[in-house]
């Protein structure tokens, strides 16, 4: 077999540049065969996803908006250690550490703890390292569906603790979940 | 007498404007389905239930764009181009029988706008026009593309009227009349003339998609091409003009398949349902009769241009003038030889 002739995919063809019958040349046989498939697709499954009213599937390894976890005592789980702004490859995390206070022991799981944590959400590309990086199962990437609000003002893209810290009500709602479990 | 003859055609004239209007309306409703579908998609469903008021949204759409000019010196030509498509789209339509007759009101009433003898020259004398359509539109938009578009559009559809013509000159020598009304009499009973002439329905079938200037015909609007055809520099309802005309000719077009090939208002069984229900529920039986049947070929048409790319310009021009033709010029030969033959 000369190396003409090899077809990896199987699908190869020649090309022929034989001249066409009249009756080729109607172009009525092939135009009657592609009718044929065309009406096929007639009465297949639409596989269009109709938008607001159906969501897509989301993957199993989806990665959407970022999460502070709490403890099972509501304390913020995050020391400041910054080892996630440190992973981060798009430079998108910075935080502040603070010492913790005796009464703010409540708060705070750690003797040291972020009073600013920041995500720049225009930097952010949703890769995950920080979660991967996170010695304390701080920061999480959720599943959820919430996309990044637009706005006109690139403030409003850097997300402070205020957004990213899970709301008590959820933490509260764990803490039962697993006691009941 | 007279004023209920012109009562009476006055109001299928009226029908007939509205029947067509609606039609070329809900095609391009249909269009748009039909494409969706055989791409596996849902298509247009936003506007009303399934999507049935999407074409007046279309239509509000076209009338609030801006009315945009180009810098031309034949304003008045600009202005007439659109109006002339339409006007021989809706023209044609006068002559066809929709049905045979209804009695009503102690009076038979023939269902056709006018019976002229000559009705198939009237359609090729209208079809001729609406070239002019195409042409003035396309000189007087005074831009280059668009006169190459018209320059396409009106040799395509010069070339296959020739066809067009020869094959319905076999047609005409089977049933030796030039009247629609008779030749769709003739063709009572499963007498179909497409048993009979079946070349030179596919030769008729093949020029009607070029006379209509759809897939794979419609090098005029060859968007890689040419941007938008000879309506490059349409706007607002005068492209609306255009675009409908386009759909109002497909609907004729199709009527005159279904009339000349099809059997018209016939369907099998039409003497039993004269004769056992009464004239009028086997006429409105036959109006619906002749609608499936056009329906089929609206359909066929989109079928076609949604399964089909568009042609060359040469290998237009060469089914034209080196296939068509000569198939037609055979298919009258052998009709003639085999009407000698019967006698």
């Amino acid at each position: 077999m000369s190396i003409e002739t090899v077809s990896l995919s199987g699908r190869k063809k020649e090309v022929s540049n034989k001249k066409m019958t009249f009756a080729e040349s109607l172009y009525l046989v092939a135009i009657f065969k592609g009718l044929m498939i065309t009406i096929k697709h007639l009465f297949k499954k639409k596989v269009t996803i109709r938008y607001p009213e159906q969501a897509r599937p989301l993957s199993p390894v989806y990665r959407g908006q970022h999460m502070l976890m709490r403890d099972e005592e509501g304390r913020e789980r995050c020391t400041a250690c910054g080892l996630c702004a440190l992973s981060c490859p798009a430079e998108a995390i910075t935080m502040k550490a603070a010492e913790r206070t005796p009464e703010e022991k409540h708060l705070y799981r750690e003797e040291k703890y972020a009073s600013i944590y920041e995500i720049n959400m225009l930097r952010c590309i949703f890769c995950g390292l920080c979660e991967e990086a996170c010695p304390k199962q701080a920061i999480y990437l959720t599943k959820s569906r919430v996309m990044v609000k637009p706005s006109s003002d690139r403030e409003d893209f850097i997300y402070g603790k205020d957004k990213l810290v899970m709301p008590l009500e959820m933490a509260i709602k764990n803490t039962q979940n697993q006691a009941a479990n | 007498m007279d004023q209920a003859i012109i009562i009476e055609k006055s109001v299928i004239i009226i029908a007939v404007f509205a029947l067509t209007m609606l039609m070329a309306m809900y095609s391009t409703l249909a269009e748009r389905k039909i494409a969706a579908w055989l791409q596996d998609r849902i298509g247009p469903n936003r506007a009303g239930k399934g999507g049935i008021l999407q074409p007046l949204a279309d239509g509000l759409k076209l009338f609030a764009k801006e009315e945009f000019f180009p810098n031309t010196p034949n304003k008045f030509l600009f202005i007439v181009g659109p109006g002339i498509s339409m006007a021989t789209a809706l023209m044609t339509s006068a002559v066809i029988p929709w049905g045979d007759r209804l009695h009503l009101f102690g009076r038979d009433i023939i269902l056709q706008a006018t019976d002229i003898d000559v009705a198939i020259l009237y359609v090729f004398g209208v079809l001729s026009v609406g070239v002019y359509g195409i042409m003035i539109g396309g000189w007087a938009s005074n831009n280059k593309f668009s006169l190459m578009s018209a320059m396409r559009a009106s040799s395509q559809m010069i070339s296959y009227e020739v066809a067009m013509g020869l094959s319905i000159i076999a047609l005409i020598m089977m049933t030796g009349t030039l009247s629609l009304r008779e030749i769709a009499a003739g063709q009572s009973g499963m007498n179909w003339n497409v048993f009979y002439q079946p070349v030179g329905f596919l030769i008729f079938l093949v020029c009607s998609f070029a006379e209509t200037n759809r897939t794979p015909f419609d090098l005029a609007e060859c968007e890689a091409e040419l941007i938008g055809g000879y309506h490059t520099e349409y706007s607002s309802m005068k492209m609306g003009f255009y675009l409908f005309a386009e759909y109002a000719s497909m609907f004729i077009s199709s009527t005159i398949l279904a009339v000349l090939y099809f059997g018209a208002y016939n369907y099998p069984g039409m003497d039993w349902v004269e004769n056992n229900w009464g004239i009028n529920i086997a006429n409105i039986l036959g109006i619906i009769a002749l609608f499936i049947k056009l329906c089929g070929f609206i359909f066929f048409y989109m079928w076609v241009r949604w399964t089909v790319p568009r042609f060359r310009y040469d290998q237009l021009m060469r089914l034209g003038w080196k296939m068509l033709i000569p198939l037609s010029i055979a298919n009258i030969i052998i009709t003639g030889l085999v009407i000698l033959l019967a006698d």
